[in-house]
Order: structure tokens, then C-alpha cells, then sequence
């Protein structure tokens, strides 16, 4: 099949590819860059483990096309952490709070829950479980995500991160 | 001592050990998305194989042609039963001592089975290719209704047990009869029942459903024909069993067989079988020489590899007027579907049912189990329970709610008055089973206290007065469930896989600089092993735990260990891993004696190394013990210190507990609202009660789906009708309720650090409480049981057939 010659920004790196016009988001990032941190969970854009952030937005790349995403600038989980390395208020959140299990959801949740503090850095619990209600997860019940986005948003905002009482 | 001496409590802290909070260590590369699950694996030359299903529930194969698709660009091979025959591997065993057709052989038996293996470079030219391959099939009549897979005019599903009146596990009464397992006293529970003041009776279906972990099964397969050695990665929660079963199957010599679980997205018993897709990515591999993944996606995994549940268990309890129960006896239908795959010990085709009894004193019982092949998926895992142990718990907290209702008394008080009385542990059940330890008693009094039961019930009261009186529209059901478990699978004297006992294992070895590596037989799938494990260890030989690596899923390098499920890493690994750092302590006190110029005896253990007794400057720090281990043993003694321990455990463990579910119901349009649930449990000595916490939130939210939506469906002509996401419910944080958690100690009397195992209990008591509050809130309009699963369309039916609802 014929390719086509495509360039994006990736966590901040001009990359790009040949690939065929069916060819998903999920599997240029996946395949063609080897980032292997975004994951493929149903293929019907219910489960968001493919959550990645383009232009602003967070995407499900298994239903969008890698040609649609051509000159657009993406960010995977791998471009997540502090610019030293260091977890960045999200990771140290979900580690903290015990907010993942077999790390399968994790990187889309982590994406979802970035662009969701980009568009409302102090969110209430009920807006954090609209906000994430498209990514599934089956091993924590959901409930320490949510404090692990409350501690991000807290440490975000330089506030000090009190826990819901249970 | 000056004031930077650390106190007892730092030395403690600084360890991490058991019964602390510890960070989990996984979650550093799993934040970072550097994790290493399957489809991260990338080889040289790697190919992509996916299957042609068939469309049909029952058919036969007439021919399957492969020319057009050997055209497509990039498809190297298509692998049909022909070929696999010329291998010997058309047909492999299953757990069950069942054998399951690898690709169609002459027909199909259920949808989506698994008819040709298409080999390509790469996943999209792999699926052209099965677009390529024409199948023609002669549709037959399919067999959906397990009711009447027994029928004499019932369709024969399996023609290869032509003439075969014997299976594996006893006498076949019918051509889709698969088994018939029976325990108890029969004679005895008949006599019960005769003299029974009160009895009930009721069929209580625990529907199909399915694991559905967010990772889907897969494996690389990498065959060098220059060395004849086989290596596998793959989601595997037993690697061990899968390296022998293909050793077994493939005849190929175990040690060159190099399985290996990566990170795995998730189990809950779906990644314990071998399905199709191992073998012929295999096969793949040693035909084309390259390596060859398969990854199933979504649909595939719901409709073909695995379900769980599929038991419809006609339930009847005999009790006296006061409300003490006499007798107990279930009959099950048990739907297999069209193998018995099922992924229990050998010896137990019905798994551990027999603690149907729950937590009750039943003075004598009777089950009896028919296992019968439908059109349906083979299958027939533990999701998330120890073997068939969630349908048994909910069948006997259903029961006991429809007894108490019939008794006009409340559940709670009826549970109260037939627990296990705590002087009666250990307690030997009318089924056979031995419980080695519970306070029942107090697990439910402190649930009742918490959340003022009382209170809830007055409440429930009032609501039910003003629904007759037509004030409001809302009920309201409080579901009690009070659980008992069996896990820790298990005793080599009753329990085995293929033959092999089901034991686990641990081999510590200690470096000179007091740090560590520690392997054991088993696989976490997110349940935190890397962590845990270390904080035993931690406690029993004083090295913090944070100087301790724990591998698992490398055949080559862990000792031989028969995996994670069941809830059976704790009670069994868990035991091996305080058993091996026991032996380290022992090798360690030998060698802190030789160095402080005492008697062994004369030392005692304190927190992190040995301490004369009585002269409390005179230490040794177990840091300073694994360098002399390495330069300074006494005289005969071997260098180094690590161990190997395989634990054989006496009994299983019985964890339990005690769970509240508060619901409130609209009848007019069959919505519900999870208002409070509250699950006390108790799993014995708790190693890290945040992973505890997590496991139970978990495993309530699984529950909560499979009670209130989460089902595999069949029309009447075998079609699937929930095989996505779309359909197959899977809750959203919208849906989630919120979980309020609560805990009791009762320590497993013979288990090395009294832990019994956590990560099933929620799912197995979380179930019963959700459909017990539906049932308990229709109960007044005169119901006395409502099938699950309670969707918004379920419940609005029950209203309505119960005239609520106009």
C-alpha cells in the first residue's frame, strides 16, 4: 500500500515517518517511535489506555488516524516527568496515592487527567469522575485515581493536599 | 548511646517491613510508561499472526481455502488444523482433562472459535490476509439453553466423544454431559429435609461473564532451530505450568523452553489457560523460523478466550421455625461451554464449590454438579475468586436472605444466629472442608455498629410505609453479605494441576553488602508483589526492604512455582518467602554467633540483627552478617547465605468478611443508586494495608459490574450480542460508588505469618451484597429473588411485574 510521508512533535522532538494512510496514531507512536508507554486496551475508543495529548486535546490514538496527525505536536506519557527526571506532580500523585495496580491504564490515565488540570486546575471530585470518566480501569475502583489527581491539583496550586475523609 | 542512635521504632520504620504502608516500587516505570508488557516485546524479523474466526456457533467446516490469501502482500503462511496435524497439535489437553481443538477440525462450536492462523510481517497485512481466506461451512443447530443440552433430541456438540461414556472425571449420562460431581451425605440431608419445620427453594443463576483484564492475552514466540530452543513471552499468570505444558504437549525438552511473563495489564484468572493463539504462534515460529506475536484484541478476548460463572444452582435450605438452618442441598448446572477448559486443580471440576456452606453451621449438606458443553466459549476461570468460590457465596448469601425473608426475620440476625461459633475453629464443614480460623461474630457486629444498621433498617421501614402510601417513588434494599472463602491453593494431598502439586516457592540469595535478590514461582498482575514480598522479608531477616529485588515470570532464573490466582500467592508463596528468609536467619544467627564469640543460643533477634542476651552492646547488624557471610564463616561452614524454601501449605486459608450495601431504586425507571458500601475484611496478618485497601477497591468495583450489568450474552442462535465495550458492561469513575473499607485480625493459625490472602475476598462478598440490597428493596412488593444482572432495564422490568409500576 502506498505510504505517506508524515511529521509531528513528540514531547518536544521533530519526528517523523512513512506510513500507509489506515495506518492508527496508536501504532506510529508504538511501532514507528518505540514508544511503547501508550497502550492499546480495546480498539473502540471506550478503554482510554491510548490517551495521548495532541494539540491541546486528549485523543484516543487508536481511532485516529496517523496521517490526521500530520504537523501536529503530541505528548505520550513518556514526555510526563519533570524536565529533571524527577516524577512530575502527577506521577508522584498516582504513586502516593496508590492510584494504579498493573499500570495498564496508567499512562492514559495520567494523560487524561494532565489536559483535564489544564482545564481546570482545582476540579471537585465529580468533576474529576466526569472529566476521567473515559478511561477505564479494572484493578482500583477508581477511588485513589481521584485522590491522586486531588494531590496533583494540590501540589499544582502550592496548597496543602488534605485527603477526603473516607 | 547518644542521641543519633536511631530508637527501636526508627530501626523498625527504616525497614519497611510488614504491616506497613510501603510505596509500591512498581510504580516508577509504571508512571513513566516504561513498563514492559507483551506487545512491547520487538524482535528482529518479527511476524504478526491473527485468527479467521468462525461466524457460526455450530457448524462444519467443509473447506477452507488459503490461495487468495497467500497472495496478499506481506501473509507468509496460513496455518489451518491440516497443518498443525502434521505436528500432532490440532487438538491440545485443557486443565480440565478435556481436549480442545487448537484451529476448527471438521466443524465449529461455538462463535469466534479460532479456524485458521494467518502469519504476516506485520498486524494490518495479517488482517488482510484473513480477509482473503474463505471458509465454507454447512451451518447445524445450535445448543444455547444449557437447560437443554441434556434433552434427548440435543444436538451432539462433540463428535470426537463419540461412544464415550467415561470422562475425566467419572460417568457421562448424555452426549453433552461433561461430569457429574457429588459431595455430602445425601441420605442425611434428605432426612433433614423431611424433618424440616421450614425449607426454601430457589434457582439462583450466576450468569456468564468474563475477566476482561485491560490487557488482552498475547505472546511472542521465538523458536531457534540452530539450538532447538523455544522461548515465550506471553501474559501468563502460571509460567511455570505453561513451560511444562508445552514441554508436554510439544514434546519438546523442558529446559529449552524459556517462558517469561513480563509486566502483565491486569489477570483475574483470564491469563491462567493456554489458548489457541500460544500454540500457533509457536507452531508459526518453528515453520517460519522467525519470531511471531499474537496479540487478541478486544472483541476476540471477550467472545473466545475464556468466561467465568455460567452457574445456575437450584439452592434449598432446611431450617427449624426459630431460624436455625438443619440441612443444605444445591444442584448445579454447570454450562462448560464447548470444551471444559476449566481452570481448576485437576482433581476439582467444579473447582472448590463445596464451601457452599459459607459461614454457617450447617449440621449436614448435599451438592451435586452436572457440567454440560454448549455452543458457547470454553472456559470457566476464576474471575477474580478462588476456583467456582464466588458462585458458591453467592449462592448461599442469596439463599439466606430468602430464608430470612420466609422467616420474616432479619438477614443479619438469621446469619448471627448459624455462624461457625469462634471455639468451633478449626471447623470441619458438612462438605469436607477444614476452616482454620474466624470471629465471625465480631466481623459482623462491628459492620452492623459502623454503619448503624438499625438505623438503616428504621429508615427502610419508614420509606416502604410512604411508597404505599404513594409519597415517594424510591425504594430502598440494604444487602448484607457475610463471606467465607477458600484460598491458597492448595495442599499437595488433594491439589494439583496436571499432576504437579501446588506448591509455591522462594529463593533468597543475600549479597555481601547487605542487599538482595529474591524469586519466587509466582506473577503479579498488578497486585504488587515487587513490594510486598520484599516487606516479608524485610521483617524476618532486618535488611530494609528497599535493598531487596524481587523477580518473577523467568522460568530460567525463579524456582519452579504454579503462579498467581486464586488468591494463593500470599497464603502459599507468601509462606515460602517467610520460610526461605527463615532459613537466611537461621545461617545468619550461626554466623553472628561465630563472630561475637557466643553461642548461638545466646543470641536473640532484634529488629535487624542478633543481640547477646543481656549484654545489649554486644550486636551484630544482619548488614554486617552478609558481608562476613562472604568473608568469615565459621570453620565447616559454606560461604554466602541465600536459600530455597517450597512450601507445601497443611490447609487453605479462610479469609472473611462482613459487607453492607445501601441502595436506593426508582421504579419508574429502574435506576439505582449505590448510597453506602461498606466492606469489612478479614485476611489475617495484613503485609501492606494500602494494597490491601486497593485490592478490595478493586475488587468491589468488579463485583459491582458483574452484580449490576456485566454479562456475556447469546441469542437464541449463538450470536454474542455484548462482545465490545459498547455492550459489555465495564463502569466508568461515573458509575464506581464510593468504597468505605474496615478490617479484623484473625491470623491463619498455619500459615508461617498468619496472612490468608486478599485480593479475591471483595469480588466474592461484593457480589451477594449488591444483588442482596436489589432483592432486599423489591422484597416488600412480594419478590422473592430477581436474577442478576440488576441493570436499570432488569430492575424497571421487576417493578413492573411486580406492580409497581403501571
Amino acid at each position: 500500500m502506498a505510504k505517506t510521508h508524515v511529521t509531528m512533535k513528540v514531547n518536544g522532538a521533530e519526528v517523523e515517518g512513512l506510513v500507509e494512510p489506515r495506518t492508527l496514531l496508536v501504532h506510529f507512536i508504538r511501532e514507528n517511535l518505540q514508544l511503547t508507554g501508550t497502550h492499546v486496551g480495546c480498539e473502540t475508543t471506550h478503554c482510554g489506555a491510548c490517551t495521548v495529548d495532541l494539540d491541546g486535546m486528549s485523543v484516543k490514538s487508536c481511532t485516529v488516524f496517523a496521517v490526521q496527525a500530520d504537523g501536529s505536536e503530541i505528548t505520550t506519557v513518556e514526555g510526563m516527568a519533570n524536565p529533571d527526571g524527577s516524577l512530575s506532580a502527577l506521577q508522584e500523585g498516582f504513586r502516593m496515592m496508590h492510584g494504579l495496580q498493573c499500570g495498564f491504564c496508567t499512562p492514559g490515565m495520567i494523560m487524561r487527567a494532565h489536559r483535564l488540570l489544564q482545564e481546570n486546575p482545582s476540579p471537585s471530585e465529580q468533576d474529576i469522575r466526569m472529566g476521567m470518566s473515559g478511561n477505564l480501569c479494572r484493578c482500583t475502583g477508581y477511588q485513589n485515581i481521584v485522590r491522586a489527581i486531588q494531590y496533583a491539583a494540590a501540589k499544582l496550586n502550592n496548597v496543602e493536599f488534605k485527603e477526603a475523609a473516607e | 548511646m547518644n542521641d543519633m542512635t536511631p530508637t527501636r521504632e526508627q530501626r523498625t520504620a527504616a525497614l519497611e517491613g510488614m504491616g506497613c504502608k510501603r510505596k509500591r516500587v512498581e510504580d516508577i516505570r509504571f508512571t513513566q510508561g516504561k513498563g514492559n508488557y507483551v506487545d512491547d516485546v520487538k524482535l528482529p524479523g518479527m511476524l504478526h499472526g491473527d485468527f479467521v474466526r468462525s461466524p457460526h456457533a455450530h457448524a462444519r467446516v467443509k473447506a477452507i481455502k488459503t490461495e487468495e490469501a497467500l497472495k496478499v502482500p506481506g501473509v507468509l503462511a496460513v496455518i489451518t488444523a491440516e497443518t498443525l496435524k502434521t505436528v500432532n497439535l490440532a487438538w491440545m489437553p485443557t486443565l480440565a482433562g478435556d481436549v480442545q481443538m487448537v484451529l476448527a477440525d471438521g466443524k465449529v462450536l461455538f462463535q469466534n472459535q479460532e479456524v485458521a492462523f494467518v502469519v504476516a510481517t506485520d498486524r494490518y497485512a495479517a488482517d488482510d490476509g484473513i480477509n482473503k481466506v474463505e471458509v465454507e461451512y454447512e451451518p447445524l443447530p445450535p445448543l444455547v439453553d444449557p437447560f437443554k443440552a441434556m434433552d434427548h433430541n440435543a444436538p451432539v456438540l462433540r463428535e470426537d466423544l463419540a461412544g464415550k461414556t467415561t470422562g475425566a472425571h467419572g460417568p457421562r449420562k448424555h452426549h453433552n454431559h461433561i461430569f457429574e460431581w457429588t459431595v455430602g451425605d445425601k441420605d442425611l440431608t434428605d432426612a433433614a429435609f423431611r424433618r424440616a419445620e421450614v425449607t426454601i427453594k430457589e434457582m439462583i443463576s450466576y450468569h456468564r461473564t468474563h475477566p476482561s483484564p485491560l490487557e488482552t492475552c498475547q505472546c511472542v514466540c521465538s523458536f531457534d532451530k540452530v539450538k532447538g530452543e523455544l522461548t515465550i513471552w506471553g501474559t501468563f499468570q502460571a509460567p511455570h505450568v505453561i513451560r511444562t505444558v508445552v514441554s508436554l504437549i510439544a514434546k519438546l525438552p523442558e529446559q529449552k523452553i524459556h517462558v517469561i511473563a513480563p509486566d502483565i495489564g491486569g489477570g483475574f484468572g483470564n491469563k491462567v489457560g493456554a489458548y489457541p493463539g500460544y500454540i500457533c504462534a509457536a507452531v508459526a515460529s518453528i515453520v517460519t523460523g522467525k519470531p511471531v506475536k499474537w496479540v487478541e484484541d478486544r472483541i476476540e478476548n471477550l467472545t473466545a478466550t475464556s468466561f467465568a460463572r455460567d452457574y445456575h444452582m437450584t439452592t434449598e435450605i432446611a431450617a427449624t421455625k426459630e431460624g436455625k438452618v438443619t440441612g443444605l442441598r444445591v444442584h448445579v448446572l454447570a454450562d462448560h461451554g464447548a470444551f471444559d477448559a476449566c481452570a481448576d486443580p485437576s482433581k476439582w471440576p467444579a473447582g472448590f464449590f463445596n464451601i457452599v456452606t459459607g459461614s454457617y453451621d450447617f449440621p449436614t449438606a448435599h451438592l451435586t454438579v452436572d457440567g454440560v458443553y454448549t455452543n458457547k466459549a470454553p472456559g470457566g476461570v476464576a474471575y477474580r475468586c478462588s476456583f467456582r468460590v464466588t458462585e458458591a457465596a453467592y449462592c448461599i448469601e442469596r439463599a439466606m436472605d430468602i430464608l430470612a425473608q420466609k422467616l420474616g426475620m432479619d438477614p443479619a440476625e438469621l446469619r448471627l444466629k448459624n455462624f461457625i461459633k469462634p471455639e468451633q475453629f478449626p471447623y470441619h464443614s458438612a462438605l469436607g472442608w477444614e476452616y482454620d480460623s474466624g470471629d465471625y461474630h465480631t466481623a459482623m457486629r462491628k459492620m452492623m455498629e459502623t454503619t448503624d444498621y438499625a438505623a438503616l433498617r428504621k429508615e427502610q421501614a419508614d420509606k416502604r410505609a410512604a411508597f404505599k402510601r404513594g409519597e415517594t417513588r424510591e425504594i430502598m434494599g440494604l444487602g448484607v453479605s457475610f463471606f467465607t472463602e477458600i484460598v491458597g491453593a492448595g495442599p499437595s494431598k488433594n491439589c494439583d494441576i496436571l499432576g504437579i502439586a501446588m506448591f509455591d516457592s522462594c529463593e533468597i540469595r543475600m549479597h555481601p553488602t547487605g542487599a538482595g535478590i529474591a524469586r519466587m514461582g509466582t506473577k503479579s498482575q498488578g497486585q504488587g508483589h515487587e513490594t510486598t514480598w520484599a516487606q516479608i522479608i524485610a521483617t524476618e531477616i532486618g535488611i530494609p526492604a528497599d535493598n531487596i529485588m524481587v523477580e518473577e515470570g523467568n522460568t530460567d532464573t525463579a524456582p519452579y512455582g504454579l503462579g498467581t490466582y486464586g488468591s494463593r500467592s500470599t497464603p502459599v508463596a507468601g509462606a515460602a518467602i517467610a520460610m526461605a528468609a527463615r532459613k537466611i536467619k537461621a545461617k545468619a544467627q550461626m554466623i553472628a554467633a561465630y563472630k561475637l564469640e557466643v553461642h548461638e543460643d545466646d543470641l536473640e533477634f532484634d529488629i535487624d540483627g542478633f543481640r547477646v542476651k543481656g549484654l545489649p552492646e554486644k550486636f551484630m547488624s544482619m548488614k554486617d552478617i552478609c558481608w562476613a557471610a562472604y568473608n568469615s564463616v565459621p570453620p565447616g561452614m559454606e560461604p554466602g547465605l541465600e536459600a530455597v524454601s517450597y512450601y507445601d501449605p497443611p490447609n487453605m486459608t479462610y479469609p472473611f468478611g462482613a459487607y453492607l450495601c445501601v441502595m436506593d431504586i426508582d421504579v419508574d425507571t429502574g435506576v439505582y443508586k449505590v448510597r453506602r458500601f461498606y466492606a469489612l475484611d478479614d485476611c489475617g496478618t495484613r503485609i501492606n494495608p494500602m494494597i490491601i485497601e486497593g485490592q478490595v477497591h478493586g475488587g468491589l468495583t468488579e463485583a459491582f459490574a458483574i452484580a449490576m450489568g456485566q454479562e456475556i450474552r447469546y441469542d437464541d442462535t449463538g450470536n454474542v450480542v455484548t462482545g465490545s465495550f459498547m455492550d459489555f458492561f465495564m463502569p466508568t469513575m461515573v458509575e464506581t460508588p464510593h468504597w468505605e473499607t474496615d478490617f479484623t485480625v484473625t491470623p491463619s493459625p498455619h500459615h508461617p505469618i498468619g496472612a490468608k490472602g486478599v485480593g479475591e475476598s471483595p469480588n466474592v462478598g461484593g457480589v451477594p451484597a449488591f444483588s442482596n440490597a436489589v432483592n432486599d428493596a423489591f422484597s416488600f412488593l412480594g419478590s422473592t429473588h430477581i436474577q442478576m444482572p440488576h441493570d436499570f432495564w432488569r430492575n424497571w422490568k421487576a417493578a413492573k411485574t411486580l406492580g409497581a409500576v403501571a
